[in-house]
């Protein structure tokens, strides 16, 4: 017997008003916890995967699409750009290092993208098994990929046209795999990696064997084409000259990922900002709803107060009693609450690994949530006190003799 | 052994209490009889240091206890006094056997597990220990009130119209329950009622 096992007891009594307490407590800190979680997590797979490069060249359209596709394969490419064109930034003094993309089709939806050595030495990719694609029709695969399609290495294998599962197939050219990255939390891990050369065979061939005569696909091989490339400066001074010769003087449209980032990031704050609110109001109905029913129970306990304070209890006692159910409601509510985001980011981690092949899996406790906790705590502990508060003005002889 | 000596309490200008003195020895049991209104419960209450009288004194133990402070009250009550009320009232989250224990909690003493299990095979509900209170019949909550009052070895038992609600065969058991095992710990028994089934059964008695 103690105190803690009587405000239990207490709260087990009350059952419904307890549950509806702990459950808005629970919904409020849950939906805190989770975009806290998403907010963090987002972030931290963003700017990942952006690390290092500043610029993105490719064709005209949506630069947010462009960053979206090209750096982090999510979106669908704005369309081809002359080959010649990259080439030639990479003879700007600015540039450090140019690298080609070439996207445009799967294997059962992870993406294959033809480049050069320069994309996984530039998320510092190690090899798990095997060697780096060499030559056309090689292939290096991340991890993901390779336990998602149980591709090992010398396999083979057919990429589909386009960037569905459902695409067309490219029956007649099988890639083969040469070697699987090591997990780097980076993109790279769901993407099959060729050389630049595999795509322009591929859709070359395409056209032989299709309508296309030998002149033409001359001609098409000279006219080499890629999605976009990836570009790092040597001088931050660059970010303010390159990206406008690029927009005004080359067929390319150039888009800064950080501005883009930051303007995504924005446009999704709005939403975030809105449901923050929106928890929070649950939060402060749920420490109402902790107030209205200690003050409705005390009310019915007038007499038990009354009758532990003449078996000898102070009336700081009573207090504590009743301060504690509070504190244990808002306790329960953070454990659930906590536990609800948790679930909830491993519901959108499934979705978004299943659409996108980005999963967030980071389940730690985040120190902001340790303000969250005390902030629950706050709310318990000042929705109890308040109608507790009544203990100390209890006429212990006129409440037994009433009753 | 309680003492008491020209209580006089008053709610209000109008309506003045003049209680008679009362005295009754460790091991003794007194009844104080008297229609509503004449201040049996207010006299209980300041037996009980419930109250502060207007004036006069009462003796607990042989301790003077004017002039205490609130704190000081709620100790001696809690070690000296065991209350019976009149409606048997618990804390309804509790079962019968925590009713129990919490008397020795909230007076600071060891929780006695064994003695609530004696007491409660003595007064007839040693099945009912895990039970909420509200499932007890209104006879065996009198009873586990007063296995409540007798868990800290008070040297006063008190209650007030302990028999009121209980039927002749219920109320007869319950005194004869009160007085045996107030004269077993050598406590002094006071019993407040108007209850006239009493009379007969306590020989030394107070008229209000």
């Amino acid at each position: 017997m103690n105190l803690l096992k009587i405000s239990w007891s207490n709260l087990k009594d009350k059952k419904l008003n307890s549950f509806l307490s702990t459950l808005l407590l629970t919904l409020g800190i849950g939906i805190i916890s989770l975009l806290l979680l998403l907010n963090k997590q987002l972030e931290e797979q963003f700017r990942r995967n952006l690390r290092g490069i500043d610029m993105v060249v490719g064709a005209k359209g949506s630069p947010l699409q462009l960053i979206l596709s090209s750096v982090y394969q999510i979106d669908a490419p704005t369309g081809n750009i002359p080959l010649s064109e990259v080439e030639k930034l990479e003879q700007n003094p600015f540039v450090k290092s140019v690298i080609p993309l070439s996207i445009g089709d799967n294997f059962q939806g992870y993406r294959i993208i033809g480049t050069n050595a320069g994309y996984p030495e530039h998320f510092q990719a190690e090899l798990n098994a095997g060697g780096l694609f060499e030559h056309s029709m090689e292939t290096t695969i991340g991890y993901k990929v390779a336990e998602g399609t149980g591709l090992k290495i010398g396999d083979t294998f057919a990429g589909s046209h386009g960037l569905e599962a459902e695409g067309d197939e490219h029956g007649d050219h099988l890639y083969v795999v040469k070697g699987i990255f090591k997990p780097s939390d980076s993109v790279l891990d769901q993407l099959i990696l060729t050389d630049l050369t595999s795509v322009w065979d591929l859709h070359a061939s395409h056209g032989e064997t299709e309508e296309h005569d030998e002149d033409e696909e001359h001609e098409h091989a000279a006219e080499k084409e890629v999605t976009s490339a990836l570009i790092s400066f040597r001088n931050p001074m660059a970010m303010m000259t390159l990206p406008r010769q690029v927009n005004e003087n080359t067929k390319l449209q150039s888009a800064l990922p950080s501005i883009e980032i930051n303007r995504l990031i924005e446009l999704m704050g709005v939403g975030i900002d809105t449901l923050r609110a929106l928890a929070i109001l649950i939060m402060l109905i749920a420490g109402i709803s902790v107030f209205v029913s200690l003050y409705n129970s005390l009310k019915e306990r007038k007499y038990e107060m009354a009758l532990m304070l003449s078996m000898g209890a102070t009336r700081s006692r009573l207090f504590f009693m009743l301060l504690f159910e509070g504190l244990l409601l808002s306790v329960i509510g953070f454990l659930a609450g906590i536990s609800l985001s948790r679930l909830g980011l491993w519901l959108f981690s499934n979705t978004a690994e299943r659409d996108f092949n980005y999963s967030f899996r980071n389940f730690s406790l985040l120190p902001e949530e340790i303000w969250l906790f005390v902030a629950a705590l706050a709310i318990g502990v000042l929705a109890a006190a308040l109608p507790s508060l009544g203990v100390y003005r209890l006429n212990i002889s006129r409440t037994l003799a009433e009753d | 052994m309680l003492q008491s000596k020209q209580l006089t309490f008053s709610y209000n200008p109008q309506k003045q209490f003049v209680f008679p003195d009362i005295t009754c020895e460790d091991g003794k049991s007194l009844l104080i009889l008297g229609q509503s209104g004449k201040g049996k419960t207010t006299l209980l209450h300041l037996l009980a240091l419930l109250l502060k009288p207007q004036s006069g004194q009462v003796w607990v133990n042989s301790r003077e206890v004017a002039g205490f402070n609130p704190k000081q009250l709620a100790h001696i009550r809690a070690q000296h006094i065991g209350i019976i009320y009149q409606k048997a009232h618990f804390v309804t989250a509790l079962s019968v056997l925590d009713n129990m224990l919490l008397s020795n909690y909230l007076a600071d003493q060891q929780q006695d597990r064994d003695r609530a299990v004696q007491l409660a095979e003595q007064l007839g509900f040693s099945d009912h220990l895990s039970k909420k209170t509200n499932q007890l019949s209104q006879g065996e909550q009198q009873r586990v009130s007063i296995a409540r009052a007798l868990m800290n070895h008070p040297s006063v038992i008190l209650a007030d119209e302990p028999t009121s609600s209980l039927d002749d065969r219920n109320c007869d058991r319950v005194v004869a329950l009160l007085k045996e095992h107030s004269s077993r710990i050598g406590a002094s028994l006071v019993v407040v009622t108007h209850d006239q089934r009493l009379k007969d059964i306590f020989p030394d008695r107070v008229v209000l």
